[in-house]
């Protein structure tokens, strides 16, 4: 099982979440706008990459919020957690932004944390 | 008899029984050394030869005598070495199959979480050192040993006082915590651990989660194959070397000694200072180690140089009497002739190989060392770390050194220090910084992971065994012995290092009589016929010749396998490489897994505050969900078919009560609560008046229906939303998803109010008449409180939400009251409605007088992939809004005209009662004739009072084009004529709601 760390509550054991997919996949602001194709590849295409996903965790046995989660499909490393909605999908685009209210926020994850150095 | 006590030992002081025969045995000892003293050399039976196995081993990875227990410590299998004797125990021994008890074992297991800084697999001196160190360092500590008795394999061997000492300090140490006879089965995500805990009468399953793990799990001496290497009293020889030191039993008075590196010869001088008199020893390369050499010299003993076992033969009794011993290439191909050994214990050594499952599950490799003759662990990840024989450190003063650099350097990573000395950081967990857990799986997917002790980092070779000197804290003397037992003061000049040797054949070897695996009967014949067949790797070979699938795992013979398929595929042993050890380790019980979620514990049972009522009036139940709900009631004589009838026709003509507590029930409160609810349901609520109720359909995304139900309301605004019976967590996690990752700007509140609320359905067409008396404020008058009315009052004194809804047709009450009052409420509506007959009903009655207005249930007419469409609902969609999954209602898929679609069905026999899950197909099928290809199915199915006749309903390609068709429903082979239906079958023009 994995430890997931939830923003609220800490590091918490994968038997309290519930697994949500893909994370920063919006919902369309207008869906009938969309073609069957376009509205298809919302409903059921979701990228499936070896190597760093952000993915959506509940924290369903604990406080009950949605978070984001970033973490490596490979080796199952976790970068970091921020509440739904604080980051976009690219961690790097917008750089500019500081931190999130979260403690484990993946901005706040630094090199020497990744190589499990300095606290 | 072979095998005897030396008298180095303790005397028996209790008896065991073993296949019926009463055998002396010292408590506690394993029940293998007790059979080996008795001389009992036959344990168990081969699994498809039924040839007679005996001990072979001394660890849990025992591949010949495994055993079914009675008595205090009951096991269905388990192996011999691993089972302590005590008063009372009834040993058999099995043919390679367990066998349950006859009654569900009375005993339990239970479960435990752990969570600590440092976790040390293993309490050899590596593991002990390591433990000790993080200890010192104030780091919380776990350490695991799979022996009733720590010190791995050098208990036994003049460390003894040191090992005891240490686990004794450990044990009674703050923050440490000593698990003996504990396997740590698994090594799982994020440093999370499971380890099995065997106590009497029940397992302990713990579940640890590590910041740090150090692998000191020792290592697990290997045999080489030949023809007829599974007779009784062929044994691994350092195992029957520990039996002498440890237990003081000798396994055999006449041994052959057979090996390919130093070890096993030190293994023959011990056997020879127990007693036995040695017959040969045999060490299959050029030249042994000049310091065992000597050793056996000065003892009388000559070395066999380039020699090695090619054949056992069996004596009288069936087990091992005589040994032919030949000159052998360091391939293990005969090169000369044999000579004939008589002796009554052949004890053979492969080498050692270190037990690395774990290590490979916490996302390392292994590779193979030549200088070690055996796979090494690698490319671990940062938090966890090999030492001692595990990292394939022969020698204990090395390992001990590893352990405690290895246990200090855990504690402080662990603990957040990079330097030593100092206490921990406050709160060394840290907000704001992930826990190095979090990478505790898989370094080596990036090639960053930490050595493997020293071991793997091109360290030690195979037996450097010259004295390391310890000067630190307490530690062992090293250079008073070695592991196994080799004397401290070797010089590494003086060793010679270990063969690879895998199997031993010469031109009139039977490779149907080789065994590789004693577990499985798989032998070097199969390995060849895998090989001969193409299987061309290790994992296809397993899966083709079942070897390493037994209950040991295999733990002993996978070097052999891979070193025979090397060599039969002409590759390197790392081109072959390991069958993948999985977890768990060694076998969990499953009554350890199950824990206490055994009978009523298993799932929590939810009962209504009626339940006493329904008790009490013979009702029998129905599982839904979680909850227990009343199925009927029948009365004397009465089966449930005539219960049910009865039941309907009361709801239909008189006045029926049904509880409904059970249904779900969410509130959903807010300033954009009826705009939250537009975006998800089907329907538009946000025009809902306060004390007004709509029926809603709520989809997924895909538009396939989720749930159904009423959404009344309430005065204050917020509303009521009712669920699906056992689906209301599914709705209010649906719900919580939309809220918090879509729609975060809008002011929803959302809770689940299922438990808080006791349900009473007052259903038929004098219910009003119930109503007036229970409730005699409020108007309940047809003009008064209309059909979909919410209405607030009292109802038998107590304050009620009174839902004028209808899942039957009929005129119905649905009275809410707070749980408390549900009991009361209900024995004041069967007092209230005495007069008029009212009848209580359950799910069996609800689901027939539903099903006769046609109306769904989510989970029969759906199944997630069914649309209000589908339903023929589409009435229910708004067509003025958007929706979620509306969208997908326009999709090619759904929007087909062949979808299937929901009908009533009525049999041709109307006496004849469908099978739901009964397939509709267009003619019978047949033999011979055109496949009959399924149209649809049934979904609901039952016999009907009101109509006369068994009715159903289904789910039909184009159903609602095709009423007036008659088709077959087929179920387990018979075929019945159906004739298909518009689904509402009762009532059309909906006059009865109304009463």
């Amino acid at each position: 099982m994995l430890l997931i760390p939830c923003p609220w509550c800490g590091p918490r054991d994968e038997r309290e979440f519930r697994y949500g997919g893909q994370a920063h996949i919006a919902y369309p602001a207008d869906p009938s706008a969309l073609d069957d194709r376009a509205w298809a590849e919302y409903l059921f295409l979701r990228d499936n990459p070896a190597g760093a996903f952000a993915e959506r965790w509940f924290h369903a046995s604990g406080c009950r919020a949605w978070c984001d989660v970033r973490r490596d499909t490979v080796d199952y490393t976790v970068a970091g957690s921020c509440p739904t909605g604080a980051h976009g999908a690219d961690a790097d685009a917008d750089a500019g932004q500081g931190p999130c209210a979260s403690p484990y926020c993946v901005r706040r994850a630094t090199p020497a944390d990744a190589e499990g150095g300095a606290r | 008899m072979t095998g005897r006590r030396t008298g180095t030992g303790p005397e028996p002081d209790t008896r065991i029984v073993f296949d019926g025969h009463e055998v002396p045995a010292v408590a506690g000892e394993p029940v293998a050394a007790a059979l080996l003293a008795a001389g009992v050399r036959t344990v168990c039976r081969g699994i498809r030869t039924g040839r007679p196995r005996g001990v072979v081993g001394i660890g849990t990875g025992e591949p010949g005598a495994q055993v079914r227990t009675e008595g205090p410590d009951p096991r269905p299998m388990a192996p011999a070495p691993r089972v302590e004797a005590c008063e009372g125990l009834r040993v058999s021994g099995l043919a390679g199959y367990a066998r349950l008890p006859d009654q569900a074992p009375a005993r339990g297991g239970d479960s435990r979480w752990a969570h600590c800084d440092v976790l040390v697999v293993g309490a050899g001196p590596a593991g002990l050192a390591a433990a000790d160190a993080a200890r010192a360092e104030g780091a919380r500590v776990v350490i695991a040993d799979e022996a009733p008795a720590p010190g791995g394999d050098a208990r036994g061997n003049g460390r003894d006082g040191w090992i005891t000492a240490t686990w004794q300090a450990l044990a009674g140490a703050a923050d440490v915590r000593a698990l003996a006879r504990t396997t740590v089965t698994g090594h799982h995500d994020h440093g999370e651990l499971i380890a099995l805990q065997r106590r009497g009468g029940s397992d302990l399953l713990w579940r640890i989660r590590a910041r740090r793990t150090v692998l000191a799990t020792g290592s697990t001496e290997r045999p080489f194959a030949f023809q007829d290497d599974d007779l009784p009293g062929v044994m691994l020889a350092g195992a029957a070397a520990a039996y002498v030191r440890r237990h003081g039993v000798l396994p055999g008075g006449r041994p052959v000694v057979a090996g390919c590196h130093d070890e096993a010869l030190w293994a023959a001088a011990a056997l020879h200072d127990a007693g036995a008199r040695i017959a040969a020893v045999a060490d299959a390369r050029p030249e042994a180690g000049a310091a065992a050499r000597e050793a056996l010299r000065r003892r009388g003993i000559g070395v066999r140089a380039g020699t090695s076992a090619v054949r056992a033969e069996p004596g009288a009794e069936g087990g091992v009497a005589a040994v032919l011993l030949a000159p052998v290439a360091p391939d293990g191909s005969v090169q000369g002739e044999a000579e004939r050994v008589p002796c009554d214990l052949l004890a053979v050594s492969g080498g050692f190989d270190p037990a690395t499952p774990l290590a490979v599950q916490a996302g390392g490799r292994v590779r193979w060392s030549d200088r070690h003759a055996a796979f090494l662990p690698g490319d671990l990840p940062p938090t966890t770390v090999c030492v001692g024989a595990a990292a394939g450190t022969r020698d204990p003063g090395t390992a001990v050194e590893e352990g405690i650099q290895a246990g200090e350097a855990a504690a402080r990573a662990a603990l957040g220090r990079t330097g030593p000395g100092g206490r921990p950081s406050e709160g060394g967990g840290l907000e704001g910084h992930l826990p190095d857990a979090l990478r505790a799986r898989g370094g080596s997917a990036q090639g960053h992971g930490a050595r493997a002790g020293e071991g793997a980092a091109g360290g030690p070779p195979a037996a450097p065994l010259q004295a390391v000197g310890g000067q630190a804290r307490e530690r062992p003397s090293a250079g008073a012995a070695g592991a196994v037992g080799v004397p401290g003061d070797v010089r590494a000049g003086d060793t010679a290092p270990p063969m690879a040797l895998f199997c031993v054949t010469g031109p009139d070897t039977d490779h149907e009589r080789v065994f590789v695996d004693l577990q499985r009967d798989a032998t070097l014949s199969d390995i060849r016929a895998a090989v001969a067949a193409g299987m061309d790797s290790i994992e296809l070979i397993k899966r083709h010749t079942t070897i390493g699938t037994g209950p040991d795992q295999g733990r002993t013979c996978g070097a052999l396998v891979t070193g025979i398929t090397a060599r039969l595929l002409g590759r390197t042993m790392d081109e072959v490489g390991g069958a993948t050890p999985r977890p768990p380790y060694a076998p969990i019980p499953f009554t350890a897994l199950a824990g206490r979620a055994r009978g009523d514990l298993i799932d929590p049972l939810r009962r209504t505050p009626m339940h006493a009522w329904h008790e009490a009036h013979g009702a029998a139940y129905e599982d839904v969900g979680q909850w227990r709900r009343a199925r009927y009631y029948a009365r004397e004589d009465e089966d449930m078919h005539a219960a049910v009838l009865r039941e309907c026709a009361a709801a239909r003509t008189g006045v029926a009560a049904l509880d409904a507590s059970t249904l779900g029930k969410v509130v959903v409160a807010g300033r954009d609560a009826g705009e939250f609810l537009d975006r998800l349901y089907t329907g538009t609520f946000s025009t809902l008046k306060p004390g007004r109720c709509r029926y809603g359909l709520l989809c997924t995304a895909d538009g396939m229906v989720l749930d159904d139900g009423v959404i009344a309301r309430l005065p204050d605004g917020s509303y009521l939303v009712s669920t699906t019976t056992g689906n209301a967590e599914t709705v209010l996690d649906h719900m919580e998803e939309w809220s918090q990752t879509e729609w975060p700007d809008l002011c929803v509140h959302i809770f689940n109010a299922t438990d808080a609320w006791a349900v009473v359905s007052l259903v038929g067409p004098r219910s009003r008449e119930v109503m007036r008396r229970l409730a005699p404020d409020m108007d309940v008058s047809r003009e008064g409180f209309r059909f979909m009315d919410l209405k607030e009052g009292r109802v038998a004194g107590v304050r009620a939400r009174v839902l004028r809804v209808s899942f039957t047709g009929e005129l119905t009450f649905e009275v809410n009251v707070p749980s408390w009052y549900g009991l009361a409420v209900w024995e004041a509506a069967m007092e209230a409605g005495a007069e008029y007959g009212i009848t209580p009903y359950g799910t069996e009655t609800m689901h027939v007088l539903r099903a006769e207005k046609g109306f769904i249930v989510v989970g029969h007419e759906t199944d997630g992939s069914i649309t209000p469409l589908d339903l023929g609902m589409d009435w229910a969609l708004s067509r003025t809004k958007d929706f979620v999954g509306k969208r997908s209602l326009s999709r090619p898929d759904t929007a087909r005209a062949d979808r299937p679609q929901l009908v009533g069905l009525l049999p041709e026999d109307p006496g004849f009662v469908l099978a739901e899950g009964a397939q509709l197909t267009e003619a019978a099928p047949g033999r011979g004739g055109p496949r009959a290809r399924s149209q649809g199915w049934v979904t609901s199915s039952y016999d009907s009072a009101a109509l006369g006749r068994s009715f159903a309903l289904g789910l039909l390609r184009s159903g609602r084009e095709r009423h007036g068709e008659v088709l077959q429903a087929v179920h387990l082979g018979t075929a019945v004529p159906v004739r298909v239906a518009d689904p509402v079958f009762y009532d059309r023009e909906g006059s009865r709601k109304d009463g």
